[in-house]
């Protein structure tokens, strides 16, 4: 990879001593501190890495969910001017695949980290963890994914089974990734 | 200010007859209405044009636009409720797409950030992370490069039962060429030190959705991907990820993160809903294929094309072809629905990843057919015709239609989409 990079280009020699060791890269950019990374580090991975510390119920969840988020996804996220959350299991091999969190989503923690990034749509970011947790609880308690009175939490929620965890087959070629680095 | 000399009447009268000249001027044998300037006695007098500005605004007589989507079928909307815009490919030339009609898709509005205020942070499994300001990236090595865009859902209105009534900026108007200009990925990866087991890098969006995507770290997209802060020579629009997006050549559009502000590298992907939930393709089976990453070898005919209308005798049948697996090396035009095919002329440039210009002249007798083009990649993949590609994909994987696009012509001439 780096010989292709140099054969392409050319560069000035201030470029070439700031690629050639990691105690230069201060040339550009200054170094990011852990309690900044903080600040951005949102992403949510399957194994539960990345979970902030709370948690929340159904019952709670609810109370949110009408207030911010039934006006786009309906009332029990049956949906609305967005997409519908709740049912369709069974359909996806149908003429009419209903794709929701309940039939098609493979991962709890992907729904988290979505709420977490994305939604409330219009204040993206606005919901405490607690209340994150409590969101995603109502949702999965919705699909019967998880009893209504199950208090989801960072201890938990990636043991979480979707029903629609063996429902995805990857390209070969991005099972294992290999490069020449 | 400096007004002209030229007397009013003067000068509309010539605005009408270039209008009129204008729509009749396209390709072929395309019917349009009759010249108004039959001798060149008609044609306006000369004079004095308008006054220079800042910009070189389009000619009042020129109407090209994109057409904002909320759905499939559902155009021309409140730009509140659009979800994309999709580009007039039936009215443009060449390969490059221009800037203001390059395709938009977005899944939270289009930011504008203000670029003194933007950072992009590269952490993870890396020997320092960094904060990145845009006037680092700028200080930083460029490249350029000329290379297709194309969102994974174009062609969506021709997975089930599309009207025969769409154009090809409907069916197509989702993939745009431009040149990109920004920071080598490979520069950024040796600069920050990268761990050699990491294989998976998540980037991340600074639009409301925080749109967030899994790149595997291929050798392919290392040597290629760009750190882009440029397009057709100027600084990117908001709507393309001003002030800097991720570009992937050849890769599916929502990969291509625009107002890149977090790249985080790991070893495995990281699972976010766009490529669990949404960007990934049901099978006929009802299991999903993820991680379809590359855009599939394509080519549509622009002109003639959907809602034309032609006359018999001589046509030239133009289009555009791409593939994210290379250069275009071969299109064929068929005039029989598919019975028999000609190679079409490559128009150049043809270049790696990009749109190329096919043309074929072509006398239709008058009789009522059906055109369709057919590309080939530099690595021998050939564009499936539609029966084949559903018969194996199915129709319900939203995402990724390559087929051929077929427009069938009647006896009047008139061009309309064919699902065959």
């Amino acid at each position: 990879m780096c010989a292709m990079f140099w054969r392409n280009l050319v560069l000035g020699t201030i470029l070439v001593t700031a690629a050639s060791s990691s105690t230069q890269a201060a040339e550009f950019g200054r170094a990011a501190s852990q309690e900044e990374i903080a600040l951005w580090d949102i992403d949510v991975r399957p194994d539960g890495r990345g979970l902030p510390i709370g948690g929340g119920t159904a019952a709670r969840g609810q109370v949110i969910f009408e207030q911010t988020c039934a006006a786009c996804h309906g009332a029990g996220g049956q949906g609305g001017a967005k997409d519908r959350l709740v049912g369709g299991q069974g359909t996806l091999a149908s003429a009419k695949p209903v794709k929701t969190v309940g039939s098609f989503w493979p991962y709890a923690t992907s729904l988290f980290d979505y709420i977490r990034r994305a939604m409330p749509y219009p204040d993206p970011g606005s919901l405490t963890a607690d209340e994150t947790y409590a969101v995603t609880a109502y949702i999965l308690s919705l699909n019967a994914i998880i009893p209504e009175d199950f208090v989801l939490s960072k201890e938990n929620l990636a043991q979480v089974r979707m029903p629609n965890r063996e429902g995805f087959v990857p390209d070969a070629e991005y099972i294992h990734i290999g490069n020449s680095r | 200010m400096l007004k002209r000399f030229s007397d009013p009447d003067r000068l509309s009268r010539r605005r009408f007859l270039t209008a009129t000249a204008a729509t009749a001027a396209t390709a072929g044998g395309v019917i349009a209405a009759p010249a108004t300037a039959d001798t060149l006695a008609d044609v306006p007098p000369r004079g004095p044009g308008d006054d220079l500005g800042a910009y070189s605004p389009r000619s009042p007589y020129v109407q090209i636009a994109r057409i904002p989507e909320a759905a499939p079928g559902q155009r021309n909307v409140d730009p509140s409720a659009a979800i994309n815009s999709k580009s007039p490919l039936d009215k443009f030339v060449g390969t490059i797409t221009p800037t203001d009609l390059h395709y938009e898709r977005s899944h939270s509005g289009v930011p504008n950030l203000d670029p003194s205020k933007h950072r992009v942070l590269v952490h993870g499994m890396v020997k320092q992370p960094l904060v990145l300001t845009l006037e680092d990236l700028r200080a930083m090595p460029s490249i350029s490069r000329i290379a297709f865009l194309e969102c994974t859902g174009n062609g969506w209105e021709n997975w089930k039962s599309a009207p025969d009534t769409v154009t090809v900026q409907n069916t197509h108007g989702l993939v745009s060429t431009h040149e990109w200009t920004g920071v080598p990925l490979s520069f950024l990866i040796d600069l920050v030190g990268v761990d050699r087991a990491s294989t998976w890098m998540l980037a991340e969006g600074d639009d409301g959705a925080a749109v967030a995507r899994s790149i595997p770290l291929t050798d392919e997209i290392i040597a290629e991907g760009i750190l882009a802060y440029g397009q057709n020579g100027e600084p990117l629009r908001p709507a393309h990820g001003f002030p800097v997006r991720l570009f992937l050549p050849g890769f599916e559009g929502n990969l291509n993160i625009k107002w890149l502000r977090r790249l985080k590298f790991g070893d495995q992907p990281f699972m976010t809903r766009w490529e669990t939930a949404r960007y990934t393709q049901l099978r006929p089976d009802g299991k999903a294929r993820q991680f379809q990453l590359k855009q599939d070898v394509n080519s549509v005919i622009t002109a003639p094309s959907g809602m034309m209308r032609i006359k018999p005798g001589s046509n030239r049948i133009t289009g555009l072809a791409w593939s994210g697996h290379g250069r275009i090396t071969r299109v064929e035009v068929s005039a029989d629905g598919g019975a028999t095919w000609a190679v079409a002329a490559l128009t150049g440039p043809v270049l790696p990843k990009a749109q190329a210009r096919f043309q074929h002249d072509w006398v239709w007798d008058g009789r009522p057919t059906k055109i369709v083009s057919r590309s080939t990649d530099e690595q021998g993949n050939v564009q499936p015709d539609r029966a084949s590609f559903i018969a194996q994909v199915g129709t319900n994987a939203l995402f990724h239609y390559s087929a051929q696009q077929t427009w069938g012509i009647d006896e009047a001439g008139h061009v309309r989409n064919v699902l065959a």
